[in-house]
Parts: C-alpha cells; sequence; structure tokens
C-alpha cells in the first residue's frame, strides 16, 4: 500500500520560493535579464519590420498578426529561461557530479523533482513582455476574447511540446553526460520560431513542422490568436504535446535503467 | 556471519554488477584508434556478494578504492541496477525505488552534497520535510533534536556556502535523516574532516543508532570511524567478500600479537630480557615485545614486577596494517 504523496502544489511552491530566494541573492542580474530581454525583443521587431519594409503583409500575414507569433516566441523565450533552462539545464550536471542519486533516493517522482525543482525570475521579464507584445497585437489584428481563450490551448500544448523535447534531450546525459550541445541545438532551431513558419521555403516548412514541430510552437498558436487558426491544427497540437508528454515520460524510465551514477 | 535470529533488514545474495567501459591507450595514435574503433573492457565492480544485516546492527564496509563498496551501497539504496543476483532492504526490491522504500532509507556521501548552496539549511530542510510528508510541527521538533545531538542549532540559518566542511557535513547528516530512516547507508561521512568533526560525527552515528535503532552500513577510509562504531565488519577486494565478521575476532586471527612497549631505568642485558617473551626491538632503554592476546596479563605483570620500569603501552598493530595482510591472505572460511 503506497502512502500518499506529498501535495503536488505545495511541493512545487516550496521548491519555486527557495529558488527563487537563492536567485535574489545576486541582484544586479535581474536588472541585466530585462535589459536583454528588452534589447531581444527589440532585435526581432527590428528584423520584422525589415521584412514587412515592402507592403502591408508578407506570406499571407499581416505586421500585427506576425508580431503576435513574435510576443507568443517571446513567451516561450521566457518559460526556457524561468524553467528549462534552471531546471532541464541542471541535469547534465546531475548526471556528471553524481547529485541525481539524491534526486532518484527521494520519494517524489525524479522527473517532477528535476523539471520543477528550480525557477529562475530572470526569465520573467521576457514572459511579462511577451504576453503583453502577444495581446497587443492580437487585439491589433482584431482578435476578440474568445480568440485570446482558445489560443491558450494550442500555447498550453507548445509550452508541453517544448518541455518535452528538451527533458527528451537532457535525458540522453545519463548515456552521453556531455549534451550541452544538444540542447543548444535545440534553442537555436526553436529560434526559427520567431516568424511565422510560412515564410520558409517548403522544405524548411517540412523540417519544422514534422521533425522539429516549430510551427506547433509558435505559428498554430499565433495563428489561433488572430483568428486564422483551424480546429484541426489545434487538436493536432494538443496530441502532439500528449504523445510528446508519455514519449519522454517512458524515456526517462528507460534511461534510468542505464544509470550508473557517477563514481565518488 | 550469520545474524542469528534477529530479523535480517538487509538481505544480499550472489550480487554482482558488471560495467562496460570504453578502453583508450594514451596519445595521439591512442586518440584516434579510440575515436575509429573504439575498445570497451568489462569491468566486473561487484562479483558475488553475500551477507545479511539484522536491526540495529551497525556495520563497516571496508576496501580499498575501487573494490566495490560505494557499488555495493548504490544497489541496496536502488541507484544502480545489478546485473545478477538478488538484495533486498526492509522486504523491498531498492532497484524498483518503490516509495515506501524511500522512506525508510537515506543514503549519505561524504563527498557529495544536497544542500542548497545559496541558502540557509533551514530552506532545504523545508523541502526535505515536505518530500517526505513529515507535518511541520513535527518537523520542527525533529530539525530541534537531530541539530542538538548534532550542536549545530545556531548555524542553521547562515547560507550554506559560509559553513565550515565539518559544519556542512553535520547539516547534511541532518537533511539525510530528517525522515527517520530506520536504514542508513554512509558513503565516507568523515571524509576530509577534522578531528574534532570526525569524532562529533561518530558520536553522533552512535547516538542516531541506539536512539532509534537503525540500522547502519558505513563505509569509510578512516579506521577509526570502524573501530568506533562497528563490531562487525565486511571486506571487499576486487568485488568478492573476503572477510564478514567480528572485528575484534579478524583482529585476534590475522594480528594474534599485541606490542607492549617499555621504557626502563637503564639498560638490561638482552637475555634477560627475552626471558620474558619474544623481542621485537630493543633500542637503548626502550623494549618492545609482541606477546600473544593470552598471555598479556601475565607478562605485563612479570615486567612490572621484574623489571625497573619507567613507563610501559600496550598497542595493537595499526588496523590499516592488519586490514592490508587480510587482502594479501584470503582468511580461511572467506567468502569468494
Amino acid at each position: 500500500m503506497s502512502r500518499r504523496r506529498p501535495p503536488l502544489l505545495r511541493l512545487v511552491g516550496l521548491f519555486w520560493s527557495t529558488s527563487v530566494a537563492a536567485e535574489m541573492e545576486y541582484r544586479t542580474d535581474f536588472a541585466l535579464a530585462v535589459l536583454n530581454s528588452g534589447f531581444g525583443l527589440l532585435t526581432t521587431l527590428f528584423g520584422l519590420s525589415l521584412v514587412f519594409g515592402d507592403g502591408p503583409s508578407f506570406a499571407g500575414w499581416t505586421w500585427h498578426q506576425a508580431m503576435a507569433v513574435v510576443g507568443v516566441f517571446t513567451i516561450l523565450e521566457g518559460f526556457t529561461r524561468a524553467v528549462l533552462e534552471p531546471n532541464l539545464g541542471q541535469i547534465v550536471r546531475h548526471v556528471q557530479q553524481g547529485t541525481l542519486d539524491f534526486v532518484l533516493l527521494k520519494p517524489v517522482s525524479a522527473q517532477l523533482w528535476l523539471s520543477t525543482r528550480g525557477l529562475s525570475p530572470w526569465g520573467f521579464p521576457d514572459v511579462a513582455l511577451g504576453v503583453g507584445l502577444t495581446v497587443w497585437a492580437a487585439l491589433r489584428a482584431g482578435a476578440g476574447a474568445a480568440d485570446l481563450a482558445l489560443a491558450l490551448v494550442p500555447l498550453a500544448a507548445a509550452v508541453v511540446t517544448l518541455y518535452s523535447l528538451w527533458f527528451v534531450l537532457a535525458t540522453t546525459s545519463i548515456w552521453f553526460v556531455k549534451i550541452y550541445n544538444v540542447t543548444q541545438v535545440l534553442r537555436t532551431l526553436v529560434e526559427a520560431g520567431r516568424y511565422p513558419v510560412s515564410v520558409y521555403p517548403f522544405g524548411h516548412r517540412m523540417f519544422f513542422t514534422f521533425v522539429v514541430p516549430v510551427a506547433f510552437l509558435t505559428t498554430v498558436p499565433a495563428e489561433t490568436l488572430v483568428g486564422r487558426g483551424s480546429w484541426a491544427w489545434i487538436a493536432a497540437s494538443v496530441g502532439l504535446a500528449a504523445a510528446l508528454a508519455l514519449a519522454a515520460r517512458a524515456f526517462f524510465r528507460f534511461a534510468l535503467r542505464f544509470y550508473t551514477s557517477a563514481s565518488s | 556471519m550469520s545474524v542469528g535470529s534477529a530479523e535480517v533488514v538487509i538481505h544480499v545474495e550472489d550480487l554482482a554488477k558488471h560495467y562496460r567501459v570504453a578502453d583508450k591507450q594514451p596519445g595521439v595514435v591512442g586518440t584516434l584508434r579510440h575515436f575509429v574503433r573504439r575498445k570497451h573492457r568489462l569491468i566486473e565492480a561487484v562479483r558475488g556478494v553475500s551477507f545479511d544485516i539484522a536491526r540495529g546492527e551497525m556495520v563497516g564496509f571496508l576496501g580499498p578504492n575501487g573494490a566495490g563498496k560505494t557499488t555495493t551501497l548504490k544497489m541496496l539504496t536502488g541507484l544502480v541496477h545489478p546485473t545478477s543476483g538478488e538484495a533486498t532492504v526492509s522486504g523491498f526490491v531498492p532497484f524498483r525505488r518503490d516509495a515506501d522504500f524511500l522512506r525508510q532509507i537515506t543514503l549519505v556521501m561524504g563527498q557529495k552534497q544536497q544542500l542548497v548552496w545559496d541558502l540557509p539549511a533551514l530552506d532545504s530542510l523545508r523541502i526535505n520535510a515536505a518530500v517526505y510528508d513529515v507535518p511541520k510541527a513535527e518537523a520542527e521538533r525533529r530539525v530541534g533534536e537531530l541539530a542538538e545531538m548534532l550542536t549545530i542549532s545556531d548555524i542553521l540559518t547562515q547560507p550554506v556556502r559560509k559553513l565550515s566542511l565539518g559544519q556542512r557535513m553535520k547539516a547534511e547528516l541532518l537533511a539525510a535523516l530528517l525522515h527517520r530512516p530506520t536504514v542508513v547507508f554512509l558513503d565516507e561521512p568523515t571524509l576530509g574532516l577534522d578531528v574534532n568533526a570526525q569524532t562529533a560525527v561518530r558520536a553522533f552515528l552512535r547516538d542516531y543508532n541506539e536512539r532509534y535503532g537503525a540500522t547502519i552500513l558505513l563505509t569509510s577510509h578512516y579506521m577509526a570511524d570502524i573501530t568506533a562504531l562497528c563490531e562487525r565488519v565486511l571486506l571487499v577486494h576486487d568485488g568478492r567478500l573476503v572477510y564478514d565478521g567480528d572485528l575484534a575476532a579478524m583482529v585476534a586471527r590475522v594480528a594474534p600479537h599485541r606490542e607492549v612497549e617499555v621504557e626502563l631505568e637503564q639498560p638490561l642485558p638482552a637475555e634477560q630480557l627475552a626471558a620474558l617473551g619474544e623481542i621485537e626491538r630493543v633500542d637503548g632503554c626502550v623494549v618492545r615485545w609482541l606477546v600473544p592476546h593470552g598471555a598479556l596479563t601475565r607478562t605485563v605483570a612479570q615486567i612490572m614486577q621484574t623489571l625497573p620500569v619507567r613507563d610501559l603501552r600496550v598497542t595493537d598493530p595499526p588496523i590499516e596494517e592488519i586490514i592490508g595482510r587480510v587482502f594479501s591472505e584470503p582468511a580461511p572460511g572467506a567468502k569468494a
């Protein structure tokens, strides 16, 4: 008979409050994070303005609709910085230093621990800027409250998809130990999500839809947001997220069988 | 060694762990060869080890580096899957990592830390209390009690990075024992600590064992840890168990003599000294005899009565030397 598991929300709340407290020891980092977010956003918008320099629309997207894509991308960047990096980025270190042992010895899901133990407030400025830009651009593109509410579904699916891809790659460190580069490659590929996937040539579109599903990360939520989405794409994004989440979990369990623990 | 009728908490039978590791020659040629055609080699870290440990026992796990001690501990805590054989701890199969099993055990590793570096230990302890489902009031009571036993009540609010190595190790012990595990695995818990901190950690472990009846399996390079805490030792060498039994009995068998060193008022003729027993060394007024355990009291009494003694000391050969002898000549009845 298994005893009651500790209330997960309370646990995650504790994880995050201690994690933020640890980060707050370094105050100047916050100012740098705000500057970094603002500068990154301005650079993207400048690039977008060059693309739209020739007319009011490009590859079927208006300026405001394309800005909604940038907004969704910025939210995901913030999520990456706030949650994925401080957690999944640490898995490699845990494997190298052998501290994964402590995680595996705890009577809670190791995946939950590895995915939620840290929270970096330095991703918050990106999330705030991204949400602000997305809502503003969507409203300017003629979106209504229903569009905004419906877009939360593919956006949540995008978060789960991105997390699952990162988690699978981070899990491979159990075999390969040094996989910083692999997650860096994923980050670079996800950069393509700054722009609607239809701006890319056919081959790239196929790659970003079916191989590295960047289209589901930013384009599908943004399309839903500005009223260009379809139920089929929303369903596909939810299905993809669910499949990847289950696959990531199964893959992690499989990988643990090969964990040999760093020698003392 | 049998644990008799006592309740067996740790049962290990024919346990083995083999690793496949890359084998690379040094130099540029070796590197290129390794890149093109990778060679692997099988390491038999643990080879068919069997033993039982009863509830409340404190057992020392000894062996040179690479003998298989840590690998065995990791199999017993469920961190590493055994290649073959059987292990149960409190009736659980460790590698299944059942939550109820994990609540009953802990692993303290002298060279790894779980406390958050930038925060006071209390923050990490709050997390551990939540993870192990210890109610807040009970957690506070336990922290108070363990902190008092470890004499670290006043440092729990300081960031861990500001603590000395000894204080940090004590805080690590507190974090590892907050859920009050009944089976405690310790891997080099006093590594790098100064003599005072080592003594304090030993005293704490003995106290914890007595108060809560915990079963403790301990590896250490410091023989003083083992002699102070464990009556029974398991000696592993090259992945095999070469001795399982009473520490004192092993010492008596492998080193059947004790050393009696006497400082005399003045030098005496060798034949007068030899009449009292086997002389190991004579250096002016200082004489050292090797005396069998059974003859110790009689010989010491004779020396005191017949010789002009200024000072007398009775010592054992260093335990490291004794262990070395066991490794070089597997003891009779050793388990392979």
